[in-house]
């Protein structure tokens, strides 16, 4: 049996799944227990866990990380939720210097088993200071395993998976993708990091995308066929680890790609595909390598202007026929 | 220069003269009666009375008209001040014009002192364009919705104009649940060292979103926070106008005088919930809504007002139809306001453009023109 459920129900189904697996779980942030989340994607879980292991926080980023990293040496598994992926600046020393330093340091003694989630990108109309999608920087940082499904049945699966790792990961969460629906089976689902998906196979051209553009990337593909274009869909799902062998044997065959990111130009995660594929499979290309982004300007709260500024399916196809022709 | 940077040291000042009052300062009551306290001297003629009544009714019909304007889908979002307009109005008329004020998203009262265009303010929450009016002429900076920030931007501008000889003062808004971020701490901790002329304002309206403050703090009160710091902590009724500007006063010129930062805590009700997007009835009573809605700030002036005679029928109905008429004009400019040119977007990221940006707007260019094309096409 499946049934089809949000992307923001499958948060709350694969956390309620792991806190039922494992009392060592705990989850806490701000506004995330009595209120059920700002975006509502934490529901039922005070109701069912208790305000013991589902936790409404002051409004401390810095102490929510500082808890969950501290709970996480005792050997417990938090998962934190930092609400806007923008306020992971607020605790960026615990994010990018002591979270995932400490395992390093203590020449693997102490393991950080926590999971930080929180809301990504734009799409939203919640302007520049609220919208950015900032995967990459969680890229840039060695000790971190970074995550960003693009339906609800991966949000479970990885979600899942994330808690059971024994390293922090950061899990993004595409707050454009709340909304979307997608089937999901009954029963326990367990994922695997580091495992890309291609969810549509074609012959002439490699689209390598991540959480909200592959939704686009694959309307881009339909439309592409529609002009006898081939286009092979890649859904990254996890930037470290990274998958390069998925998309490195589908470029060799392709012989073409173009990656789709939310980030804006400079250094999104696009320009490290970009970097791997020139060096891996430069002799099989057949067109210049491609990036699809954000242009490197803050995002617009205006709905027109912010829908003119993120890759639409427009730009995706626009661009595929470019190193096509 | 008023003074110069030496900073206060640790250990020199008596701790129990920080400590904030037991009872909060009150000086009206709801039913308009005036309890004058020395420490606290209101110093406001009649006029001014009466001009800060109409100050708030102004702000609670715009707030009204901006949540209107949400609901009708002309605003992604807006976050109400019903309910505080004693507490930024009274606090932001305590100041001198050239004083700065940092806001946090929720302060359209102490804009409105400000002169500054709500219409210009609800830009930013329609998306139309970004925040449009000019901080150096109201001395009224970006609204702050990262929580808690400004209060180190307000630190940051007030040793910087004390450096030039500025004797100005900052006043940072921030709320309960502000208090929770790091950044108040460091701020605080700051500016009580270099004696900085800078006031900590606390509008403490009981939530932040979903969080009562039973558990946003175990301190006995916000105020208590400023011992820390070495700044003195006051605490006022934030509901009363009257107590709100005597104690701002004071701890401004306080500040101006030289004697170094404060921390108000005012104490008031969020009477609406935390934005158009949330939903309050999930977390707090109705019961709870009617006990705080029976002290209202703008009945308690308006009723001290009216026993003063200082405020009649034809008056009152002379600002309600002024405040309609400011409304509409809001209404006005934002109701189906056009968005911007998306390439003007590029202009202001960096003084000067990049010359690789010059490249993406010119893509963008393109693509906007290819698909002009194609609607035309279409159509
Ligand atoms: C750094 C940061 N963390 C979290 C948020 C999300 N957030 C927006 S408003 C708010 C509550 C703020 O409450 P309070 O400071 O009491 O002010 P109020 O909204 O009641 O005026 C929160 C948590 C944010 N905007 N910025």
């Amino acid at each position: 049996m499946a049934e089809l459920i949000t992307y923001r129900d499958a948060v709350a189904r694969g956390l309620a799944q792991e806190m039922r697996r494992d009392p060592s779980v705990h989850f806490l942030g701000e506004d995330v227990a009595a209120a059920g989340g700002v975006f509502k994607a934490t529901k039922g879980l005070l109701e069912e866990f208790g305000p013991q292991r589902v936790r409404d926080t002051p409004i401390s980023e810095e102490a929510i990380l500082g808890a969950a990293m501290g709970a996480a040496m005792t050997g417990l598994k938090p998962v934190a939720e930092i609400m806007f992926s923008d306020f992971l600046a607020t605790c960026w020393d615990l994010v990018a210097v002591e979270i995932p330093k400490t395992r390093y340091m203590t020449d693997g003694q102490v393991t950080m088993p926590l999971v930080i989630r929180t809301a990504n990108g734009g799409g939203l109309r919640f302007g520049a200071q609220h919208s950015q999608a900032v995967e990459n920087w969680a890229m840039a940082i060695p000790g971190l395993k970074v995550v960003a499904p693009s339906n609800p049945k991966d949000v479970i699966g990885l979600l899942a998976a994330a808690i059971r790792d024994p390293d922090p990961v950061l899990f993004f969460e595409q707050k454009s993708l709340y909304p979307s629906k997608g089937e999901v089976p009954d029963g326990e689902i367990v994922d695997e990091l580091g495992v890309a998906t291609t969810i549509r196979s074609g012959s002439d051209v490699t689209i390598v995308a991540l959480a909200s553009m592959v939704p686009r990337a694959v309307d881009a593909a339909e439309e592409l066929e529609g002009i006898g274009i081939s286009a092979e869909v890649i859904d990254l799902r996890c930037l470290v680890p990274l998958d390069t062998a998925t998309v490195i044997e589908s470029v060799k065959r392709t012989s073409r790609l173009v990656t789709v990111e939310e980030n804006p130009r400079l250094c999104g995660w696009g320009a490290e595909i970009v970097s791997i594929v020139g060096e891996e499979c430069f002799w099989h290309l057949d067109g210049p390598l491609t990036r699809v982004t954000t242009p490197h300007i803050p995002l617009p709260s205006a709905d027109a202007l912010e829908d003119e500024f993120l890759p639409s399916v427009d730009r995706i196809v626009e661009a595929v026929q470019k190193v096509v022709q | 220069m008023v003074d110069d940077v030496t900073p206060a040291g640790s250990g020199q000042v008596d701790p129990a003269s920080l400590l904030p009052p037991e009872e909060p300062v009150h000086l009206l009551d709801p039913d308009g009666t005036l309890h004058e306290d020395p420490e606290y001297p209101v110093g406001l003629d009649d006029e001014a009375l009466v001009e800060l009544h109409r100050t708030m009714i102004v702000t609670r019909r715009i707030d009204r008209e901006a949540i209107n304007l949400q609901r009708q889908g002309q605003l992604g979002v807006y976050a109400s001040c019903l309910g505080q307009e004693a507490a930024q109005v009274a606090s932001a008329w305590a100041l001198q014009d050239e004083d700065w004020i940092f806001p946090s998203y929720r302060e359209l009262g102490a804009a409105i002192v400000r002169d500054v265009d709500p219409a210009d303010l609800l830009h930013l929450f329609r998306g139309t364009w970004l925040s449009d009016h000019d901080p150096y002429e109201h001395r009224f900076a970006l609204l702050s919705i990262p929580i808690g920030t400004q209060a180190l931007h307000a630190t940051g501008f007030a040793m910087g104009a004390r450096l030039d000889g500025n004797p100005i003062v900052t006043v940072v808004y921030f709320g309960d649940g502000g208090t929770s971020e790091g950044d108040p701490h460091e701020a605080m901790t700051f500016a009580g060292v270099m004696r900085s002329p800078v006031v900590f304002f606390v509008q403490n309206n009981q939530y932040a979103i979903s969080v009562p403050l039973s558990k946003q703090t175990a301190a006995p009160t916000l105020a208590h926070k400023a011992v820390g710091y070495g700044l003195p902590g006051y605490r006022c009724d934030g509901n009363d106008p009257l107590a709100t500007y005597a104690v701002t006063r004071r701890a401004v010129e306080r500040a101006r005088a030289g004697h170094g930062p404060a921390l108000i805590e005012a104490l008031t009700y969020r009477m609406e919930a935390h934005t158009t997007s949330d939903d309050a009835s999930r977390y707090r009573s109705d019961e709870e809504l009617e006990a705080a809605a029976l002290t209202d700030p703008i009945a308690r002036l308006r009723n001290h007002l009216r026993r003063r005679d200082l405020l009649d029928d034809a008056m009152e109905q002379r600002f309600e139809e002024e405040a309609a008429e400011r409304a509409q004009a809001v209404r006005d400019a934002i109701y189906d306001a056009p968005h911007g040119d998306p390439l003007e977007l590029f202009d202001h990221v960096y003084v000067a453009p990049r010359a690789d940006m010059a490249a993406q707007r010119d893509e963008l260019r393109a693509e906007l023109a290819r698909r002009a094309d194609d609607d035309g096409g279409a159509a």
